[in-house]
């Protein structure tokens, strides 16, 4: 049993390692820090649903030196990710900006929720505002009576 | 108003509907990346020529105040679909007279210099990009890519990937009479 936890360990710590090799790092672990973080929000324009701090790919490590340097340069976080912004568009971000463009994407989840809960709440208080019935119409009460009638009849007969 | 509602499971079928049409059109490419240069000035760049070639190296300034539109190819002689789409731009250099540049992408300079020599060499500046740096600028995803770059610098069209085979080539040669750089051919 140990061995087989063992295994299953062993296997799982290739799924941690990055695609950052040694000699992209920089030397100051904040900075690293933050160049890391910037990578995680931008797609690698040539395997699309990965970031570009998990990419193979020869231009997400040219991105990765590009996001470093900008930092080293002295940009914040978001300068860094403008610049490289400018250069490939919103489609580069990973987390897609509000622009108009995307205000379908933005607005659709809460405006659906926003429908649903208006048509749960209505359809309550309907129900509520009826009531729960606690004795029969009188319509229903001669129907029974003449139920009852007639089975006696058919039981005289 | 339950009549009304009666019509909601209708709406909602034709809006989702009408989302799932939209997602089958054949035409409409999911992996295409929208480029964010047209319309725009080129980008800022400048490049020494390939060590070992004779032609000129490629600045920012010779895509423009060339008299007509012109084409700028990313290109390296380690890109297999590259040498395919070489003479599709060699017979559009030759038989069409468009002006042709290119950026040698991340390459060796002696794998350039014989990968030219050996299948000729269309470019009229070729620009040595080693790092990959005006790579970026263009905002490129891979090799090849095409631009057209209207006279006055303005990019007016980009090509993602060979334009190898018919399809592609009919779509590069019409973006370039719609730029300007050819006559419509007479069917």
């Amino acid at each position: 049993m140990s061995r087989l936890m063992i295994l299953l360990l062993a296997l799982t710590l290739p799924m941690t390692a990055m695609a950052v090799e040694p000699d992209e790092m920089l030397e100051d672990p904040v900075l690293e820090a933050r160049a890391r973080e910037v990578s995680r929000g931008l797609r690698c324009v040539v395997c699309l649903n990965q970031d570009i701090d998990s990419s193979n790919a020869g231009v997400a490590r040219d991105l990765r030196l590009l996001v470093r340097e900008r930092i080293v340069a002295g940009d914040s976080n978001s300068e860094t990710l403008a610049f490289i912004q400018a250069r490939y568009g919103d489609y580069v971000l990973l987390k897609p900006p509000l622009n108009t463009r995307t205000y379908v994407l933005w607005l659709a989840p809460p405006a659906m929720l926003v429908i649903a809960l208006g048509f749960g709440a209505a359809t309550l208080m309907r129900r509520r505002k009826r009531g729960i019935a606690t004795e029969l119409s009188p319509a229903e009460e001669r129907e029974i009576h003449q139920f009852i009638e007639r089975q006696k009849a058919e039981k005289d007969t | 108003m339950t009549r009304t509602l009666a019509f909601l499971p209708l709406f909602i079928a034709v809006v989702f509907g009408g989302f799932f049409l939209w997602g089958l059109n054949p035409d409409r490419d999911p992996n295409e990346i929208p480029s964010v240069l047209i319309s725009q000035p080129a980008p800022e760049f400048e490049l020494d020529p390939v060590v070992g070639v004779e032609t000129p190296g490629l600045s920012r300034s010779d895509l423009a105040g060339n008299g007509t539109p012109v084409v700028l190819n990313v290109f390296a002689s380690w890109c297999v679909p590259c040498r395919a789409e070489h003479a599709v731009l060699t017979s559009l250099v030759e038989r069409d007279g468009i002006q042709l540049f290119g950026i040698n992408y991340k390459d060796k300079p002696a794998d350039a210099a014989r990968w030219l020599s050996e299948l000729g060499n269309p470019y009229s500046r070729i620009g040595s990009d080693l790092s990959g740096r005006a790579g970026i600028e263009w905002g490129i995803s891979g090799v090849p890519e095409s631009f057209i770059i209207g006279e006055d610098g303005t990019v007016l069209y980009r090509y993602v990937g060979p334009v190898v085979g018919e399809a592609a080539i009919s779509k590069f040669r019409e973006a370039l009479v719609q730029a300007g750089a050819l006559e419509r051919e007479e069917p």
